[in-house]
Parts: C-alpha cells; structure tokens; sequence
C-alpha cells in the first residue's frame, strides 16, 4: 500500500503478481482508472495542467513518402535549391508577410511564457525570416522589438489589445479557438500574475484570470464578417487578417472562416498545447491534427480558394517530417508552440546559466511533484528551466541571446529536413509537395489522410474497396 | 480627394459618393494635412465601421444612424452619431467621446480602455462588456448580461438593467437609477458611497444628463470568484 503525495491511497501490485494474488487487471478499471478515481474522490477539484493531448492519436508519424525512383525524378541532395520561401495573407492585404521558411512561431502568451522567453522566441524567429505570434495579455515591447514579423492576436479577453498594437502589428489574428481546447475560454493563475503582467491585463495582481471563451463584440460568422472589415479599415486594409479555430468542425469553421474574409486560416489540431487547462478538455475535445489538415485543405478546394486563403496547421508539429507531410496534406505552412519551449529547454533535467553552464534542475521538477520529461505544469509559474514563469530569479534561467539561438537552430533544422524530403520526391520547392507523395502505415491514419495505405491502393472510405 | 473642404476647419464627407473606406482613410491620413478639425458625414444609411480607428482631437458628426463598429477603437476624436447605431459601438475606445443620440444594440462600449460612450436612449444586452477602464452612460435601460466580465471603467444607468448585471465583475463599477431585473454571479449590490456620488454626477454632467444621484443604485464585485475554487463549479 502506498502513500500518495496527495493523500490518495493505492494497492500498488506489480503487473504480473496480479494473477498471483487472485485478481485479474480490467481494463475498463484498471489501476490507473482506479487512482485517477480516488484522486477526485479526495480533492473534490479536477486537473488543471499545460502542454497537448498525450494520448495516442494518429498522426503525421503514420505517414511515410514516397520519394523517387524511376517513376520520379529527384533533385540532387545538397547541390540543388528548393525553395522554401512562404508567403501569407495575399488575399486582400496590401502587405502580406513574406516568410523565408514555411514554418512559424504559434500565439502564446506574455504571462504565461517570460519575457525573456517571448524576446528569444523574436530573435530567433527573425534569424531564419519568419513571425512569431503574441498571445492572451497583448504585445510587449520586447517581442515587438525582437520579432520582424509579428502577428498580433485578437482573442475574447481583449486583454492589453489595442489600436497602437494593431497598426504596429504584421498581422492580426482573430483566435476562434484553440485545438487543446476548442470552444474554452483559458485561465491564468494568480501565481503567473506579476503586476506587470496584471497591468497589461488591466487586473488586480494575484487573482486567478479568466479568459472568456467568446469574443465581447461579435457572435457567429456574420459578425465575423463585419469584424474583420473593421479591423481591415483600422489598418487601412494594409497587413493580412487570419483566424485561428480549434479543430472540431472543420470543414465548416473553414469554410465560414472565409466566407468572413480570412486571408489565413489556422487550423489547430487536438495536440496544440495550452498553458493551463482542464486535463478532461485536453484529452477529449477535438480531432488529430492530421485529420483537421485534411478537412481544411478540402473546404479551400471546395470553395476553390486554394492558393489565395493561406492554411496554416498546427498542434504537433515537431520535426522536418511533421512539417513536410503537412504541407503535401495541403497546408501552406505550420505553426510551432510546444517544441519551440522544448527547443529552449522545456522538460530538460538542466537550464544553463548565463547560456552556458549547466545547472541541474531536478529538485525543481521534484518540488513539484514531477520529473524532466514529464513536466507539464505551466500552471504554477514554478516552471524548473524558466521558461513558463513570471518569476524574476526563475525567469533568469533562459538568456535570451541564448535561446535565440536554439531557436534558430531548431527552425532551421527543421526547414533543412522538410527540403531534404521535398527534393528527394522530386521538387524544387516545398510547396509542390503533395498528397500522392505520402502513404499511411496504419488503416487509421489512411482514412483520416486520405491517402492509400502502404503497399495498396485501399484509401479507406474513398477507393480501392 | 473627391470630397470638398469647406473651409481650412470643417469638412462634409458624403457616403453616397464617397464609400466608408475612404472616408477611414482621410480621417486616418488626410485630416491632419488638411488642418480639417470637424468632418460631417452625410448620408450614413447604417454603414458599419464609421469612424473606426480614429486618433486625433477631431469632431466627427454623423448625419444619421450608423451600422457595427461606429468609433471602434476610438483615440481622442468626439465622435457623434445623429441617430441610432448597431452592434458594437466604440468597441475598445481608448479616449475620446463616441455619443449616440438615439438607441444602440449589443456590446456598446465593449472591452474599451478609456474614454467616454454615451448612448442617449436604450442599450441592448451585453453593454460595457469586458470593459478595461472606459466609461458608459446609458439614458435609458440596458439589456441583460450588461457589464458582463467587466474588469475597470464605470456603467452608469439611468433607467433599467435586464437580467444577470455584472455577472462575473471585476473591478468596474455599475450604477443604476431604475430597478435591476437580477444580478449576475459574483455581482452585490452595494451601498452608495461620498465618492460614488461625485463619480455618478461629474459622468452624467459629462453625459448631459440630469438626474439626482441620490436613486442610484451601486453594483460591484464579490470578489468570491477571484480565486478559482471548485466549490464555484457553476459559477465560472
């Protein structure tokens, strides 16, 4: 019998000594079910914790290309150019952001993440020419300053938005959801809650911070309609409108989402990370990336907007190949949250002092009841690398010249492995990638991709029956 | 530009020629080089996004009723609409006046930051929502859900409030002469205090109201939602 932190109590049988003792494991109430069951029997509260679904789900590692043979011709390894060069938000603004890479940097917020953390984020952004993204609580200085393109967004809360922050802003994104908890509104604890961060919310410091779930000046996609004109005139139609949706309903969000004029749609998978939600709503809303990308690419060819809406996918994304197979999937970019933070460390058993020495940080992650690797309390502000906290001594932890550059070595290696794979299938730029270059390896990711599984012709549910 | 100064000072811009996004233009743009300090909008007929984006001490009358939006975001200009308005008037002013003489619909005021909306008739439901430190004064009644997460800034109410006033407040403060249909969670009703009334009387003289302070009711924050806690389960 063990003794948990939290009170809980547990018959903690070794796997194989359950047959012994006369028991037979369910599956249904297995012992985790079982502990997760007395936990809230004891705290009469539920979870709260950052981070995406960690659930098994389908997704872009279910995937394989088909690079060329002798029925395609490759382009030479590392002598031929392709190009990665993206460009968002052509639709109706005068000045769409020209990206060097076709991956960019996700919305998350000053609060949540340092400023140091948002500065490295620019920097780094900026070293490889692409945007970053602001967050709920409005635009610092700092990220302003450090981003050469940014991208301003405009949540329900309107916390710390603002005319001045739009016109100076690259773009401006209207956040419908998000895809690790699509139809929520957020919460900030109070521990996150400096006063810098409370003044630019316009909010007692120390108190625990809603973030509603709907916008206060529009409901439903006609409004939406007017409240993108509106944000058009204020910026004298000049820097591009995207909106952002969880994914749940996608083809239709998709389809509304440029019925109301988007210039760019970002589709977030049930993956995409959060700084504090309900671990019920992490878990059990939404749909795979994979899937969502499918359903997004389908409603631009419906309408026949390809190639004038930008899509934009994230929740996920981690490696060259994540980004590669979503853009034969149909996206014209992807956007990063979560592996950004593990590029500067996040879940590391070390943070580097003055961006060099390392420094153990393991008693942290104990204090708070966890372990490198399997962190995700963003929640506290307690954060062991310094990364998703508002603590001065905490926040010293990332040197901002030091995690630009881990920024930028990450984006680039990931833009260096999605040109890899795109010459290899033949192409002299990303974008020419597509939906015949990849095949599944499981009948699940071949229905959610609509591609054929491996070694048939069988897409299930459209062909080869 | 098509439309005519009239003199070094006043302008009259003519939305039947001329449509609402050049109209945003100049007075982004062309007021300053132009020395114009007051525009007369002729012949709004419900177009949304008058006036939005406004950022200098200018006069804008509009000659009519106005669609979504009017004065969204509005910095220092007087923004007057000479008739009624849509959804969303003076969404996140930041200074300045936005008047409407006539009645408005849902979320007036909304997520505003500063300034002062005043609407001489009725409000519909959600108005001063999430406002951030703005001032509002309703003539008339407001709809339900007024004031709803509103974190700073005053609503001052000379008629009635509908049903949840204030749910889920913050720090603003809501005042209303007339009767309240029911408050919203985490709402009371609060006695009246020296430096209320001042604040009730110097916004309805701003207003250009005139009514004795001493019917106004108080509504503010519990504050019993400030920290999360699972025995308010409903209440969030």
């Amino acid at each position: 019998m063990t003794d948990k932190p939290d009170g809980e109590i547990t018959h903690a049988l070794p796997e194989n000594d359950a047959v012994t003792h006369g028991g037979q494991e369910s599956h249904l109430y297995n012992r985790d079910v079982q502990a997760w069951v007395r936990k809230a029997a004891n705290r009469g509260i539920y979870d709260i914790r950052g981070m995406g679904a960690k659930r098994k789900v389908p997704h872009f590692d279910d995937l394989v290309f088909l690079t060329a043979s002798a029925s395609r011709y490759p382009l030479e390894g590392y002598r031929e150019r392709c190009e990665t060069r993206t460009v968002l938000g052509s639709r109706n603004a005068k000045r769409p952001l020209e990206l060097e890479i076709p991956i960019t940097i996700a919305g998350m917020s000053f609060g949540s993440l340092s400023a140091n953390v948002k500065e490295a984020l620019g920097r780094g952004a900026s070293a490889v020419g692409t945007s970053t993204t602001t967050g709920d609580g409005g635009m610092t200085n700092e990220e302003r300053r450090s981003s050469k393109m940014l991208v301003y967004q405009c949540l329900p809360s309107r916390y710390g938005f603002n005319p001045d922050d739009l016109r100076r802003a690259d773009a401006v994104e209207v956040v419908i959801g998000q895809g690790a908890k699509p139809g929520g509104g957020g919460m900030l604890l109070g521990q996150k809650i400096s006063e810098r961060v409370a003044s630019m919310r316009t909010l007692p410091a120390g108190i625990d911070q809603r973030s509603a779930s709907r916008h206060p000046d529009w409901t439903g996609p006609d409004d939406l309609t007017i409240k993108i004109e509106e944000l058009r005139e204020i910026t004298d139609w000049e820097i591009p409108v995207y909106v952002k949706i969880g994914a749940t309903r996608v083809e239709n969000d998709v389809k509304l989402a440029v019925k109301a004029g988007a210039d760019v749609v970002v589709v977030d998978g049930m993956q995409g990370g959060t700084a504090a939600t309900q671990d019920v709503y992490i878990e059990h809303a939404g749909i795979p990336t994979l899937a969502a990308v499918v359903q997004a690419n389908a409603a631009l060819e419906e309408l026949d907007v390809k190639g004038e809406v930008q899509l934009v996918v994230s929740g996920g994304i981690r490696t060259g190949a994540d980004v590669a197979k979503a853009i034969a999937l149909g996206a014209d970019a992807v956007s990063i949250g979560q592996a950004v933070l593990l590029a500067l460390g996040c879940n590391d058993h070390v943070w580097y002092e003055d961006g060099k020495t390392p420094v153990s940080a393991v008693k942290d992650y104990e204090d708070l009841g966890t372990s490198p690797g399997l962190c995700h309390h963003m929640q506290t502000g307690r954060c062991p690398v310094g990364i998703t906290t508002q603590d001065p001594e905490l926040e010293k932890r990332v040197d901002p010249a030091w995690g630009a550059k881990r920024v930028r070595n990450y984006l680039q290696v990931l833009n260096m492995e999605v040109a890899t794979l795109a010459r290899a299938c033949g192409k002299s730029n990303v974008h020419h990638l597509e939906r015949e270059d990849v095949v599944a390896l499981t009948i699940e990711s071949a229905a959610m991709a609509k591609v054929p599984l491996a070694g048939t012709n069988w897409i299930p549910g459209v062909s080869g029956f | 530009m098509e439309q005519e100064v009239r003199s070094r000072k006043a302008l009259e811009w003519d939305l039947g020629k001329s449509p609402v996004r050049a109209l945003n233009n100049y007075l982004h743009h062309g007021l300053a080089e132009d020395g114009v300090e007051e525009v007369r909008v002729l012949n709004p007929d419900g177009a949304h996004h008058i006036a939005v984006g406004m950022d200098a001490p200018v006069r804008v009358d509009i000659m009519g009723n106005a669609g979504y939006y009017v004065g969204g975001m509005n910095k220092q200009a007087e923004v007057t609409v000479h008739g009624s308005a849509g959804w969303s008037v003076a969404e996140n002013i930041m200074s300045g006046v936005v008047r409407i003489e006539g009645y408005v619909s849902e979320c007036a005021g909304a997520s505003g930051h500063g300034g002062l909306v005043v609407v001489e008739k009725d409000a519909s439901s959600r108005c001063g929502i999430s406002m951030k430190g703005n001032d509002i004064v309703v003539g008339g009644d407001v709809g339900h859900f007024s004031a709803f997460m509103a974190q700073k800034g005053h609503l001052v109410v000379c008629g009635n409030a509908g049903d949840g006033l204030g749910d889920s407040l913050y720090e603003a403060i809501i005042y209303v002469r007339g009767e309240i249909k029911s408050l919203g969670a985490d709402a009371q009703e609060e006695p009246m205090t020296d430096e209320d009334h001042t604040t009730v009387a110097s916004l309805l003289e701003r207003a250009g109201f005139d009514h004795p302070t001493e019917k106004f009711k108080r509504v503010a924050s519990a504050r019993n939602l400030y920290h999360w806690n699972s025995e308010h389960d409903q209440e969030y």
